[in-house]
């Protein structure tokens, strides 16, 4: 094909030195549209770029060790000796986000059988728009929920004060469900229906079919979609940040305070002064979410690839 | 346990679920509507908001929110359509692409404070922009772009092969087909995913505290020049949008009304990110049928 239009661009061009307007048009848009991709090439090279410079001085030229950042367990910036333990926030960040996951995963792959398998209709018709409302529902949003029904109740029923792991983790779980969702059902959807025939043909019910055939082969796609929920989970800022208390200590239940990544730099970024120590451990911080954003891409990558593969 | 009893619980359980995300989804914004609708009035839809008495509305805020997302659709929607255009039309299939292809899915899964302090660097102090609408409207920019991009390159595959070979036959260039043969079919798919992005920028708050700014200047309504530093049109002013304001009403309000101005300003938010829903599922099959037979 682009042999053919080369032969037509020689035509129209028939050698007489004048550009042709349709030439010059293409030309144009070309370019606009190179312009484009090249920017978003920039934006991304530049975020990491600037986030890096300002994350690794801490560790280059203020003589923070980045052991003591990943493995240390106090945060106390404003001390006289200050420390720079992140650990706190890392397993925060890790234990709501794969809380979140336990609780959104098996609702979110019930939620697509349902839709693929059981009742399309009731699933076209109701459950997809609700998902995609939820999907569009702001995350302050849910941040106000959780503030003033899910940790009352908590506080109710379990001792502490209701905030915590547990109360970011089930806010969490509601924002993530629709990703895992959405996800799953594309992989369900886009099984092959002779496999499912032949199953049924084989006398197996419809649950047999689901356990045996349709999840062990949508099982990469399905852990996609997890792997998704974590990650958007893992860089959820406010809703986490108005439930989990913001204690920067790893805590010994669900419904002690703790701290996020996201939390502590919401909170502090704007209360230190720019190049400061503190700030820039923050920045540290921000790199950190940086690194896990790059790590979630890499799996859901490899996860992909075995889709491709199967 | 026999099979078919198994499959008959195993039904149950699933249908069982369906039905209890659907309660959820119902409940919460059932909850939302009764909680906030009776606060809101045409007195907190349009009055300034108060930081020690009761009674403060959220006027400039929801100003705020609507300015920011015109801006950044003006920025956003050229750019994404281009290179959307780029990886659905001119993009090779070799290295680079692929490498595009990474960045576009890395962009887009950034958390969105990570681009809010990307900006508060580089656009709030390097470019000197300071805390303003335009550095909010950029930071979303980087936020949405990818969603832009992915909406566009869908709407353009799902183009039939022989309107595009039509085009070529006829002697057009290949910019003048995609620009007045294929994006036209596909603007009813690209307007949908617009309207369903910008949503999502008028709910989003982290990326905004270190850009947009969390205060809102005292804004002269009757003062529509841009280049006016109270003029809610300029766009060099900081401001505080919706969600930013319900952020920080449920962390710091010290109002004594605070709880009823987060539940109205949500009620409101969520009302609003319905009619987008709604708007672009209306607008787009409206389009559609317009742009298919009903001319």
């Amino acid at each position: 094909m682009t042999q053919t239009r080369q032969a037509a661009d020689a035509i129209a061009n028939d050698g007489r030195g004048k550009f042709p307007k349709h030439k010059l048009e293409e030309l144009r848009g070309r370019g606009y549209v190179m312009f484009c991709v090249l920017l978003l090439i920039v934006i991304i090279f530049s975020i990491v770029y600037f986030i890096a410079s300002r994350g690794l001085t801490p560790f280059a030229s203020q003589g923070v060790s980045v052991g003591e950042m990943i493995g240390g367990l106090k945060w106390s910036p404003e001390a006289d000796t200050p420390r720079f333990g992140a650990l706190p926030f890392l397993f925060g960040s890790f234990a709501t986000s794969l809380l979140a996951a336990i609780i959104a995963a098996p609702l979110g792959i019930c939620a697509a059988i349902f839709m693929t398998e059981m009742m399309p209709k009731v699933g076209k018709n109701i459950l997809q728009p609700a998902i995609e409302l939820l999907a569009g529902v702001p995350s302050v949003v849910y941040g106000f929920v959780g503030l003033s029904v899910i940790v009352p109740f908590l506080r109710d029923v379990f001792p502490g004060q209701g905030v915590g792991i547990l109360a970011g983790g089930i806010v969490l779980s509601v924002m993530i469900l629709p990703t895992i969702t959405t996800v799953a059902t594309d992989a369900l959807r886009s099984l092959p229906a002779g496999l499912k025939e032949g199953s049924y043909a084989l006398g197996a019910t419809r649950w047999q079919t689901i356990s045996r055939l349709v999840i062990p082969t949508t099982l990469p796609s399905l852990m996609t979609g997890i792997v998704l929920g974590i990650a958007r989970a893992f860089g959820e800022a406010l809703a986490v940040q108005m439930v989990i208390g913001n204690a920067p200590h790893i805590p010994h239940s669900l419904t002690q305070s703790a701290a996020t990544l996201t939390s502590i730099i919401t909170l502090s970024m704007g209360n230190t002064t720019s190049g400061s120590l503190h700030n820039n451990a923050l920045w540290s911080l921000a790199l950190i979410l940086l690194i896990m954003t790059f790590l979630f891409v890499f799996v859901v990558r490899l996860l992909e690839r075995r889709v491709k593969h199967a | 346990m026999k099979a078919k009893s198994v499959d008959r619980i195993m039904t149950g359980v699933i249908v069982g679920i369906g039905f209890l995300i659907i309660a959820l989804l119902a409940a919460l914004l059932g909850y939302l509507l009764i909680r906030g609708v009776g606060h809101i009035s045409w007195h907190f839809l349009t009055s300034a908001p108060e930081s020690i008495r009761a009674g403060g509305g959220i006027g400039p805020q929801l100003f705020n929110s609507l300015f920011l997302l015109v801006l950044t659709m003006i920025i956003t929607v050229p750019l994404g359509l281009g290179a959307g255009i780029y990886m659905s039309e001119y993009a090779k299939q070799n290295r680079l692409t692929a490498f595009i292809r990474l960045i576009v899915e890395v962009l887009s899964s950034f958390p969105s404070i990570v681009v809010g302090l990307f900006g508060l660097l580089v656009i709030v102090n390097r470019f000197g922009l300071g805390l303003s609408l335009m550095s909010g409207a950029l930071a979303l920019t980087v936020f949405n772009l990818p969603l832009m991009v992915r909406i566009t390159e869908q709407a353009l595959r799902a183009v039939p092969r022989e309107q595009k070979e039509a085009g070529l036959a006829l002697g057009l260039s290949r910019w003048r087909t995609i620009t007045t043969v294929m994006l036209p079919i596909s603007l009813p798919a690209i307007v949908t995913g617009t309207i369903l992005a910008a949503g999502r920028v008028f709910g989003e708050a982290a990326a905004l505290l270190f850009t947009a700014g969390m205060s809102s200047p005292r804004l002269d309504f009757t003062d529509w020049n841009p280049l006016h530093h109270t003029s809610p049109l300029n766009p060099f002013r900081p401001a505080e949008t919706l969600a930013v304001h319900i952020w920080k009403v449920n962390s710091e309000g010290l109002a004594p009304d605070a709880a009823q101005i987060a539940a109205g300003a949500s009620a409101v938010l969520v009302i609003t990110v319905l009619l987008f829903n709604l708007g672009a599922r209306w607008f787009g099959r409206a389009l559609y049928r317009k742009l298919t037979a009903g001319r």
